[in-house]
């Protein structure tokens, strides 16, 4: 019944990761860039969150749709001045253009709200639910529910909009995308957008039940980056299998095995995985 | 009787189901030229990269003097003696012409030194000495296709895959082009030499093979094969004739 | 006064400058940065003959320097080995374990390569952190005495240290320098450029880049013996993170990747500048150097990706050769 209880666990926080990975995934498919400044988005989306509550008394469920629009508007902006100058760039000025993002953006929540810890301690998320038997904290499944939720809207709007469409096209083909006329400089924007949109709303998510510090975000990015090379690159359905896949083993590792070696346990999976496939669990070869 | 030089049997490559090459079988003779020809998409790219060891057949067999080669990855090909120039031209853009061409010459001679004047003779036959200290990046598209040629050539090959070398040359270098393949055989290298450009190969090959949703539907000199109804109906057009004599 | 020539005198100046300047400048602070300058400039050059020479890009590095801190370390507190002998050691147990992680990860190409090291990296720290032989996360520390030559240990004075890592950041660039005058160099900046023409040239992708993986991880392990010696206390937060894999490959492109003095340009730029910001508005406390430090990558990522030398190339390119162009080749001559 623990055991049980603990794969639950690890499904519920699971979700949540293959949210940010999602994000990641998304920049990733669609420009061949990785993102070393995504764990950042999520750092800003709990902060949005954070100061909603610190200011105004309001819980981050209902300022979740602001922080994914203020989200949104964060990578849009971040595409049009900055990566929209590297998108034919070497790799190594790609990799450092991002990074360089990744320490500017600590940089600046350190200088504007300091290092300290923050947490949002009194949220209208409280207490645990019961099933079956086991139990487990309204927050977590809020925020699973919630990760859930938003990878849906993402994988619907890909299968089953115009604009999503166009921006699948683009990731597939860029030539061919222009010639059917679709602005690749918009789908970038878009995607970029949409990106952070998704790490923004798992760090709402995530910022009833974790501390809020300007460096959060490294806990998040290398297994996002796992979830990306995991699920197949590029692929939002892959790295959502990926991500239930992750939080299990890591749930699982650490309560089997020792906590301290979770991260190992993760990163050799990972590395086995694309020594055996490159293309990732679900990429096509 | 000693085995041909390159004796390529019944090679089959599929990718998923699709069969890119079926049942190809030819030979290549010593210091020989082979024209290989077909329609787009006739499987004449998939049988070079068999050959260069690029892609590893899906059946059938490779002989290099008489001995099996096939899945051999493309170094050790090149070791043995195949070199190949490539469709779209892959020169080392960040060196100057005289070190791709060293790169070349240092797979038979690693010292500096020697692959130096190695490569230097190497650009001296293919007159491209002038542009020996140039940047790569900067020669015209027939230079960069003269390059690879040179560089591959720097390999010591007995066997040279030539993969439309001559396509979006001017007509003036085509004949230059032309002129080289055949001082390259002069020199006993054999070639097999992919080309769109029929008044490119018609007069210099030895035997011309042709290739048709990847089976080899002829294989003989250039006259027959011009005449030869089936190739006529596959590729070449009617109205197209073997040049006079 | 050619390009050549300059190059060399420059060379030549800075050469006399770094021995001179701890005996010049007797302030503990910067002789302090000068050898974090050297040392920095030692490990970017390492890095660069895989990353640079050969554009795998590694964001795994530290693993090898840490490697080679903590075998001289142990060698040292367990059998009182020097660390002089240590190092090679230290080098050798570095360019085996690079040649286990290599090949594997040399199937990956570009940005699947770089994150696979990432993750190698990431995993090497975490496997420290928890290893009691090696101190876990507290790390080892080396006694101060004695002191000397062989065991590597100066109290009084920091300037062995300065002229140990002049000394090897040296025998890299020599390392290095024989390496792009042999053909591995050309084999090297060959598949950096096109894989697939190299091979068709007989060059083995995995074996020449497993060459360079191999001495590219002895050399960062030389470097991790050092800064062991030097600090007589490492741990994984300080000689295994993600964060010194970084700073080997950021010297490397702020100077100019593939060159052979780009990362020592790198290095004493980056250095003055963390230097700098730290010293300006690190007291603050408020990450004001992390803001100034994260801006600068990003502006010289995306403006000037080749580097110091890049720009220099740009902004003064070589002048137009006096020689009268060659006359046309016999040969092409006789082409009908």
């Amino acid at each position: 019944m623990l055991l049980l209880q603990t794969i639950l666990s690890g499904v519920l926080i699971g979700l949540v990761y293959a949210l940010v990975a999602v994000g990641l995934t998304l920049i990733f498919g669609v420009m061949d860039i990785v993102n070393f400044a995504h764990g950042e988005f999520l750092m800003l989306g709990m902060y949005s969150s954070f100061w909603g509550f610190a200011l105004w008394k309001l819980d981050p469920l209902f300022t979740l749709p602001f922080t994914a629009l203020l989200l949104f508007g964060v990578g849009a902006a971040l595409y049009r001045v900055v990566i929209r100058r590297i998108t034919d760039a070497p790799m190594l000025s790609q990799i450092f253009t991002t990074f360089g993002l990744m320490i500017l953006f600590r940089g600046l929540a350190q200088y504007f709200w300091s290092p300290d810890f923050r947490s949002i301690d009194q949220s209208v998320l409280t207490g645990k639910v019961a099933f079956a038997g086991l139990q487990f904290g309204l927050p977590q499944v809020v925020a699973a529910g919630g990760a859930v939720a938003t990878t849906g809207a993402v994988w619907w709007f890909l299968r089953f909009t115009r604009l999503g469409a166009a921006l699948e096209a683009t990731a597939a083909d860029k030539e061919a995308a222009a010639l059917m006329g679709i602005d690749a400089q918009k789908m970038f924007a878009l995607a970029w957008g949409l990106g952070a949109a998704c790490a923004g709303v798992a760090g709402a998510l995530l910022s009833t039940t974790f501390p809020i510090f300007p460096e959060v975000g490294a806990n998040f990015i290398l297994f996002a980056f796992v979830l990306v090379a995991l699920g197949g690159f590029g692929s939002v359905a892959g790295a959502f299998w990926a991500g239930i896949l992750i939080g299990v083993v890591e749930v699982v590792g650490g309560y089997l095995w020792d906590p301290a070696y979770k991260l190992v346990l993760v990163l050799s999976l990972y590395l086995l995985v694309v020594w055996l496939r490159p293309q990732g669990l679900m990429g096509k070869a | 009787m000693s085995p041909p030089l390159l004796a390529v049997e019944r090679l089959t490559k599929r990718f998923g189901g699709l069969a890119a090459n079926e049942d190809v079988s030819f030979n290549v003779a010593a210091g020989e030229i082979i024209g290989l020809i077909g329609p787009n998409g006739a499987g004449k790219t998939t049988v070079f990269n068999s050959l260069a060891g690029f892609f590893p057949p899906t059946s059938g067999q490779i002989r290099l003097d008489g001995q099996p080669v096939a899945g051999l990855p493309p170094e050790r090909m090149a070791a043995l003696g195949v070199a190949r120039t490539f469709q779209i031209v892959r020169i080392f853009k960040s060196m100057t012409v005289l070190e791709n061409v060293m790169v070349g010459a240092m797979l038979h001679h690693p010292a500096v030194r020697v692959a130096t004047e190695r490569a230097l003779s190497a650009l001296d036959f293919t007159g491209l000495t002038r542009r020996a200290h140039d940047p790569a990046g900067r020669l015209t598209v027939a230079e960069q296709k003269r390059l690879e040629v040179t560089r591959a050539l720097a390999c010591e090959p007995r066997l040279l895959l030539l993969d439309e070398t001559m396509a979006g040359l001017t007509q003036t270098e085509v004949q230059e082009a032309v002129e080289l393949v055949r001082r390259i055989q002069a020199r006993g290298i054999a070639c097999v030499v992919v080309e769109h450009v029929m008044e490119g190969i018609m007069p210099i090959a030895d035997r011309m093979v042709v290739l048709e949703r990847g089976h080899v539907i002829a294989d003989g000199p250039p006259r027959a094969i011009a005449e030869d109804p089936a190739v006529i109906a596959a590729y070449l057009g009617e109205e197209y004739r073997a040049p006079g004599p | 006064m050619s390009r050549a020539v300059l190059g060399r005198t420059i060379a030549l100046a800075a050469l006399g400058l770094a021995a001179l300047f701890p005996l010049v400048v007797t302030s503990a602070t910067w002789q302090n940065t000068a050898i974090l300058m050297l040392m920095v400039a030692q490990m970017g050059v390492a890095w660069n003959i895989l990353g640079g020479y050969a554009g795998q890009v590694s964001l795994g590095h530290a693993a090898f320097f840490g490697t080679g801190a903590y075998v001289s370390t142990l060698l040292a507190l367990r059998f009182g080995l020097t660390p002089w002998a240590g190092m090679f050691a230290g080098a050798g147990v570095a360019a085996a374990l690079s040649l286990v992680i290599g090949w594997p990860c040399f199937r990956l190409k570009g940005h699947y390569f770089a994150m696979a090291t990432i993750a190698v990296g990431e995993i090497v720290q975490a496997v420290v952190n928890g290893w009691d032989l090696l101190g876990g996360a507290v790390g080892l520390s080396l006694p101060l005495h004695p002191t000397g030559f062989w065991p590597m240990v100066f109290n009084r004075s920091k300037l062995p240290y300065h002229y140990i890592a002049l000394g090897l950041l040296l025998f890299t660039l020599l390392v290095n320098w024989l390496v792009t005058r042999s053909h591995v160099g050309y084999y090297l900046r060959a598949i950096k450029d096109e894989p697939d023409a190299a091979r068709s040239l007989g060059v083995s992708l995995t074996r020449y880049k497993l060459y360079a993986i191999a001495l590219s991880s002895g050399l960062a392990a030389m470097g991790g013996t050092l800064y062991a010696q030097k600090e007589l206390l490492i741990d994984p937060g300080s000689t295994l993170s993600t964060g010194l894999s970084i700073k080997m490959s950021l010297v490397a492109i702020m100077g100019g990747v593939g060159t052979l003095t780009g990362p020592v340009i790198g290095a004493v730029l980056l250095t003055a500048i963390e230097e700098a910001s730290r010293m300006g508005f690190g007291g603050t406390g408020r990450g004001t150097d992390m803001v100034v430090y994260g801006l600068l990558i990003v502006l010289i990522a995306v403006y000037q990706p080749s580097g110091v030398l890049g720009w220099i190339k740009q902004r003064f390119p070589a002048s137009a050769p006096a020689a009268p162009p060659a006359p046309a080749s016999p040969v092409e001559g006789a082409a009908p």
